[in-house]
């Protein structure tokens, strides 16, 4: 147990530490892209002057010496205050919450609809090694992953939505419906239906493909022998000790994953009309919205460190023969 | 051809006419009756309209982006609203009058107009909004009502506008977006940018704010206090933000929304669409921003400095091509600086026909002789950033300068990137659209005039473009209170520009306004869905 609180602490001060580079980087590199939000409002506008594009570098402190937002920034990050939106006039931190529900809805139905249907068919895949099943299989994981996600989404709602009629084709719920309760969370849910699918497919080949090599790495191993020759049921052998052997590559991947959730899908967000961060990111770029990019920048950092310590922990778990360090 | 010559130049005429009928008029009463509907209007209903990309903020006189317009303008109103010829029709003003001499303007305003919250309207906020609110935070209102000398309220309801020399344009000024009308009580003495109340938007207009989910929709509710009897017949509209054109055209095929605007279709999903039984289409509704795509030189650079070579250019594009194959047939092919929904339009001018040998010619001419490899010059192109269509054109353009030894290199930015290089002079062509403003004087002169080359400023003269004669003559045009005078000085201008060619005029660009046939009247005046909608009604869903 003291193991794991040193390993944490020694964990937790190096990450202050790149959260802080992180911070740091980030200002500096989006400050580094041509343009700034004064412009990209000016360019929309259709009209403007020299006293349009001053007031609102005025109003966006951006009339100031870079250094000098820099440490504002970076003050205020440390107080916990990721600044405003300039564009939204919003704290960024308001902006974030609002779209975290629809994104974490999305992004962790994606997430386990991908980790339990990769693992299930990469195992089946394994088990059924050369004959038909696993063939199918393969192909189904290698269209999944080579098929460009906008498009699997464009197609799931000519199908599902304009012929069949069976799913509403965008957005998070039905608006102006009224629906409260288990009403709202049914409706929620088939609007759900297609982009965590379309989302999930595509981690769900790269699941499925990891498993399928892995356990047929440990499968003929000595250990899989003797649990073989001590008279097992196969079902036994396969979930208790091929599949936690064979786990270790997933859950690295799922770990990756799972520090990027927050992140939302650009692609899914933008096809499904989705009110996710991955948007809010992507309008942020486009619009140079700094203070929200950088928010969003900072959030994902923390949970994808978060997630990297998680991961270390879990490992321990799984296999008590790697030791936290 | 010669009967489209004809027939602009009828619309010509006719609009010279109704402008000097209007500016002789005393007081224009409150009629202009809507089209009468063949059905039975049915009143209540929701309506659900695109809007993309999302606005920033929906306080009308701090931000006048296009999705603003179209939520924002339900929400407020100018004094005066234009029908599809540009012709004022009644606003928050019943009457107006403009005197002989075009230097006073009288409004008489609705007695029974209310904010949302309730605090009645008056020539205060009249006041308040041209003298105060607009020229600090309004581009384009700043501009207008700096023509202003004074702004009176002899009573509540009226206001009178005094200019300091005639400014024929200023009746259409007016406009919700180029005028609306902010509440005095709200603003005063606050810092406007800063308000508080910007969070919920307070205007006359038929319909109120509600909510707005960001990332998702925005929510208007009816105005009950609103003062057309009846009026407006919705219960309420919702904002739907939908950021892929894929999943757009796909929503208005499914009728989960039911109105789209500007370039909320790409073109290429327009005949699809069209074809649809429940769809109809229109490009009416887009008489007062009149777009105007063009090619922007930088004709600071060598060889653009030479107007041959500028011409050649022109010679080597086939703008039909542009206009069938790249924007499916919407928009007509333009043939100057002014589009011909604009008043003073100038047909008669040079024209330059696709002819590329006319082109090599040209290039000939200037001594550009084309090397071993037949290349002549090489040019960059700093496309515009504003979708696939215009992406498509940037490429039909590479191609198609290519073949007279124009080499292009195409520099690919995004919207920040592509203003920054623009508004500094950093580029050497780009593509891009401008509005006109209903009037030559408005949005017309201000990309022509020496006194308007800003470095730094979008929508400027960028292209450092200067002949002291053109600057004259649109001059002299804005303070022309003679119609047939202005006439005049505003086609020799356009002869000159045309014939030096600062800018490659491409199309007037039509807009695919897409109505779901349960939809009435969503598109009545010059400003299509940007209008208030009072007017507009929904057959109950079956």
């Amino acid at each position: 147990m003291a193991g794991i609180a040193s390993f944490l602490g020694r964990r937790l001060i190096k990450s202050v530490f790149i959260l802080l580079a992180i911070v740091v980087i980030n200002f500096l590199l989006v400050r580094a892209a041509p343009g700034d939000p004064a412009m990209v409002m000016a360019g929309e506008a259709g009209a403007a002057d020299e006293q349009y594009v001053e007031q609102l570098r005025e109003q966006f402190g951006l009339d100031r010496p870079l250094h000098e937002q820099l440490g504002i920034y970076v003050a205020g990050v440390a107080t916990g205050d990721l600044g405003h939106s300039y564009r939204q006039q919003r704290p960024v931190w308001d902006l974030i919450l609002d779209r975290l529900p629809p994104t974490l809805i999305l992004t962790g139905c994606a997430f386990v609809l991908a980790l339990t249907a990769g693992i299930l068919l990469g195992t089946l895949a394994a088990m059924n090694v050369g004959r038909w099943s696993d063939s199918a299989i393969t192909v189904l994981a290698l269209l999944s992953y080579a098929t460009p996600i906008y498009w699997v989404g464009l197609m799931l709602i000519l199908l599902f939505s304009v012929q069949l009629g069976w799913l509403p084709s965008f957005g998070y719920e039905s608006i102006g419906a009224g629906y409260a309760g288990w009403d709202r969370a049914v409706d929620v849910a088939e609007h759900l239906v297609l982009p965590a699918v379309t989302l999930g497919l595509f981690y769900m080949a790269v699941y499925a493909r990891l498993t399928r090599a892995s356990i047929l790495e440990v499968r003929d191993m000595d250990f899989v022998k003797t649990a073989r020759a001590k008279g097992l049921s196969e079902t036994r052998i396969v979930f208790k000790h091929v599949l936690r052997n064979a786990i270790l590559p997933v859950i690295t991947f799922a770990g990756i994953q799972a520090g990027h959730l927050i992140g939302g899908s650009i692609l899914i967000e933008t096809v499904f009309a989705w009110p996710g961060i991955g948007r809010l990111a992507f309008d942020a770029v486009l619009q140079r919205d700094y203070q929200v990019l950088l928010g969003i920048f900072f959030v994902t950092s923390v949970m994808v460190i978060v997630f990297n310590i998680l991961t270390d922990l879990l490992y321990s778990v799984v296999d008590p023969r790697i030791e936290v360090a | 051809m010669s009967n489209r010559l004809a027939f602009l130049r009828r619309l010509t005429a006719s609009g010279a006419v109704a402008a000097s009928l209007l500016a002789s008029a005393a007081m224009v009463a409150a009629a202009a009756a809507p089209a009468m509907a063949q059905e039975q209007i049915q009143k209540g209903g929701t309506l659900s309209v695109i809007v993309q990309p999302e606005p920033p903020i929906l306080v009308l006189g701090l931000n006048q982006q296009g999705p603003t317009q179209t939520v924002a303008g339900k929400i407020y109103e100018g004094l005066l609203r234009y029908d599809h010829d540009l012709s004022p029709m009644p606003g928050l003003a019943e009457s107006w009058e403009v005197s002989p001499d075009g230097l006073t303007y009288t409004f008489k305003l609705r007695q029974d107009a209310k904010w949302h919250d309730g605090t009645p309207f008056t020539a205060k906020d009249v006041v308040f909004s041209t003298t105060e609110f607009l020229p600090e935070v309004h581009p384009r209102a700043r501009a207008n009502f700096s023509h202003v000398e004074s702004v009176e309220a002899p009573d509540d309801h009226t206001v009178v506008f005094k200019l300091k020399q005639p400014f024929p344009a200023f009746l259409k000024a007016f406009e919700v977006s180029s005028a609306p009308m902010m509440p005095a009580h709200i603003y005063e003495d606050t810092d406007y940018k800063q308000n508080p109340k910007n969070a919920t938007p307070i205007g006359t207009g038929p319909f109120k704010f509600d909510e707005w989910v960001k990332g998702s929709h925005i929510h208007l509710v009816k105005n009950e206090d609103y003062y057309l009897d009846g009026k407006p017949y919705l219960d309420d509209i919702y904002f739907r933000v939908i950021p892929d054109a894929a999943s757009r055209a796909l929503a208005l095929e499914t009728g989960e929304v039911d109105v789209s605007q500007y370039n909320d279709v790409e073109p290429f999903d327009v005949p699809r669409l069209e074809a649809l039984p429940h769809l109809s289409m229109t490009t009416k509704g887009y008489e007062f921003v009149a777009p105007l795509s063009w090619i922007e030189i930088n004709t600071r650079e060598a060889p653009l400095d030479d107007k041959r070579f500028r011409q050649a250019l022109a010679h080597a594009l086939d703008r039909e091509f542009i206009r069938d194959r790249i924007w499916f047939g919407l928009g007509r092919v333009a043939t100057g600086p002014v589009n011909s929904v604009t008043p003073f339009h100038e047909p008669d001018v040079p024209q330059y026909e696709y002819d590329p040998q006319k082109a090599e010619a040209l290039l000939d001419e200037m001594g550009l002789e084309p090397y071993a490899d037949g290349v002549r010059a090489e040019i960059t192109l700093t496309p515009m950033p504003y979708g696939e269509t215009w992406a498509r054109l940037a490429e039909y353009i590479k191609q198609a300068w290519g073949k007279i030894g124009v080499e292009v290199t195409l520099e690919s930015t995004d919207v920040a990137g592509w203003v920054q290089k623009v508004s500094n002079w950093d580029y050497e062509t780009t593509n891009d659209f401008v509005y006109q403003y209903g009037d030559p004087s408005l949005g017309v002169a201000r990309t022509y005039i020496s006194d308007n080359i800003r470095k730094g400023v979008m929508f400027s003269n960028t292209m450092g473009y200067s002949n002291p004669r053109v600057d004259e003559l649109f001059a002299a045009a804005a303070v022309e209170n003679d119609p047939a005078k202005r006439e005049e000085q505003l086609s020799e201008a356009q002869k000159i520009l045309v014939e030096d060619m600062p800018v490659i005029w491409l199309l007037e660009m039509e807009f695919p306004t897409f109505v779901n046939n349960r939809v009435h009247n969503a598109v009545s005046t010059a400003i299509g869905t940007s209008e208030n909608f009072a007017d507009v009604w929904v057959e109950k869903k079956k």
